[in-house]
């Protein structure tokens, strides 16, 4: 009798309890959730309409910034036009080559660093250098290396590796997207090459040395022991660089601005921004690019759902 | 048992030289940025070949030139180094005060609309920059704040809430609750208790925290070009050295020399972050 008396209040102190946790946690969690809403969520969901209007810095000066009227036939003009497919194709080749290849170099990286020699805390703490360096002094110092009158590479390609002339890395066709490439292989070969290093020391390695005794070899090893460890973060890492890559557009507008078959569907967002001052031209090529990321993620996460399933 | 001895010899030397191309590519880059930030111009069209300079031909009048007021005869570094320091400090301090209380709701209170919530700060990050950026270009010039470093300030901060959030929840979960709830049972309240407890054992994640922050919003490039191209004393060092970089009238070595001043501090801190950043953003990976 005592008990059932006893519990009424207490679970309704409980109740208030909770309801104070409730606003305290809204208390503290909507000052970040505020400025999340308006500085992204908010321009995010204005960009969608910007795309389905018609408008240009002239017309935002003579209607304001909310007159116009909704139409498809901006959207429409925008993703029939043969300038966009192109930019996206380029956009896919670009993120999933240099993805592919940040992954390989930082695998191959953080295999070579995996048993331990002298130096090796410091040279691997300065192979992350490439990462965390701004982007605008490392873009400069490659654009003055690969010059092709002063550019240090040019020279010795001429004098050693008897090239005729300077090539022009970053203006010509087919050698401007590989360069783009292989410098966003070096710049985010190191981010792979951390979060593999993270798993390789948390792999245990008593059974690895058991297999080395009965004469495994290093290569069997590696394809039957060690990458079968590793896949889960190389799945987790393809995701995270394809996103960030795709949406890139520091890198390929500072060595290259878009020119000689570089142009990025982000840099051609901010050419038709900047270069036409076509507001809404800009804004559904923007809108494709988020609705291809996420066709892309929901693939993703379905699949990755389904191959959690059976296992 | 051949096999074993020939693939344990070949992957010996491969590694050593691997490891050493790696080395080599990683950081001649930098050690050329360095090294041209001493050289006079005329040096390097001399000699572009020049990997090695002799001592004799070094200057600092590279440094000189390129720190020097517009005014008298330089390129204003001095200035611009400034105004990344104040945008850089102003968002570490701005989104830390927002994020630390957030990301401790997030992690430690029990509400309607968690889920939501922390969903809402990690589905942000995976949209394009470029996609915010079309409307805040044209909100922020509408508001009168696009040329203006509130305005850039306000955009980093919104940039770098979800990574600072994710490094402080994920450290905040490894606090075991009993610690709280003692103090709780004590009589604290929950702000007492976040500020007098949780914070201080979190202090070193906080750390590395901020000094990331630092360095995104001192690199950061998109969103200075977007909103202060035309406003000189405005420019930050990324944003002066990409413009003056495109033209012809600045020697090459005095924008190295920029280019080092704009590097040296992010490395700097680097320097003091890296255990704990580099345990903070690869906690996920370990586990598998």
């Amino acid at each position: 009798m005592s008990s059932a008396a006893a519990t009424a209040p207490r679970s309704r102190n409980r109740f208030r309890g909770q309801q104070r946790e409730n606003r305290d946690a809204w208390i503290l969690v909507s000052p970040t959730a505020i400025i999340v809403v308006a500085v992204i969520v908010v321009p995010i969901l204005w960009n969608v309409i910007l795309a389905f209007q018609d408008k240009s810095f002239t017309s935002i000066a003579a209607e304001g910034i909310f007159g116009g009227e909704l139409t498809m036939d901006n959207f429409l003009a925008v993703v029939t036009g043969a300038g966009f497919w192109r930019s996206l194709w380029t956009t896919v080749i670009y993120s999933v080559l240099s993805t592919l290849g940040s992954i390989v170099v930082g695998l191959v990286a953080a295999l070579c660093f995996r048993s331990p020699f002298r130096g090796r805390g410091a040279l691997r703490s300065m192979m992350l250098l490439p990462y965390v360096a701004p982007v605008v002094a490392v873009t400069f110092v490659w654009q003055v290396m690969l010059n092709p009158q002063y550019g240090v590479l040019n020279h010795y390609g001429q004098r050693l590796l008897g090239w005729d002339q300077g090539v022009d890395f970053l203006g010509r066709a087919p050698f401007a997207l590989l360069t783009v490439i292989v410098f966003e292989i070096w710049r985010y070969f190191p981010f792979a090459f951390l979060f593999l290093t993270a798993r390789l020391v948390a792999l245990p390695r008593d059974i690895e040395e058991a297999a080395l005794v009965d004469g495994v070899t290093p290569s069997q090893n590696f394809r039957h022991m060690v990458l079968p460890q590793l896949m889960s973060t190389i799945a987790l890492l393809s995701v995270l660089r394809l996103i960030m890559t795709f949406n890139k557009f520091d890198d390929v507008y500072l060595l290259t601005g878009g020119a000689a078959g570089t142009e990025v569907a982000a840099v051609r967002v901010y050419n038709q921004l900047m270069g036409s001052f076509d507001i809404s031209s800009a804004a559904a090529t923007a809108l494709v690019l988020a609705i291809v990321l996420a066709i892309f993620l929901a693939a993703y996460l379905r699949l990755s759902a389904r191959a959690e399933d059976r296992s | 048992m051949r096999r074993l001895q020939l693939e344990q010899r070949t992957f010996a030397v491969l590694r050593w030289l691997t490891i050493a191309a790696l080395v080599v590519v990683t950081l001649f880059p930098f050690y050329y940025m360095l090294m041209m930030s001493f050289v006079p111009i005329q040096e390097l069209l001399r000699d572009p070949g020049m990997v090695f300079p002799a001592a004799a031909n070094l200057t600092l009048g590279t440094y000189q030139d390129v720190l020097r007021p517009l005014d008298e005869g330089g390129q204003g570094f001095a200035q611009f180094m400034r105004n990344s320091f104040l945008v850089a400090t102003a968002t570490t301090i701005l989104t830390l005060l927002l994020v630390i209380p957030g990301a401790y709701a997030v992690s430690r209170l029990r509400f309607r609309g968690r889920r939501q919530v922390s969903a809402l700060f990690l589905v942000v990050y995976l949209f394009p920059a470029i996609i915010i950026a079309i409307p805040l270009f044209v909100g922020f010039s509408a508001l009168g704040i696009r040329q203006s470093l509130i305005g850039l300030v306000l955009v980093y901060i919104a940039l770098t809430v979800p990574v600072s959030i994710y490094l402080l929840r994920s450290y905040f979960d490894t606090i075991p609750m009993s610690i709280e709830e003692s103090a709780r049972i004590d009589g604290a309240s929950r702000v007492q208790t976040m500020w007098h407890i949780t914070i201080p054992l979190a202090r070193p994640t906080i750390l590395s925290t901020a000094l990331y922050i630092w360095m995104i919003a001192w690199n950061e490039f998109l969103f200075a070009l977007l909103f202060l191209v035309a406003e000189r004393d405005l420019w930050t060092v990324s944003l002066g050295l990409s413009q003056l970089a495109d033209g012809i009238e600045v020697a090459k070595t005095t924008l190295m020399a920029g280019s080092v001043l704009l590097t040296v501090p992010v490395v700097v801190l680097y320097a003091i972050a890296e255990r704990g950043l580099t345990e903070g953003l690869t906690s996920g990976a370990e586990k598998g």
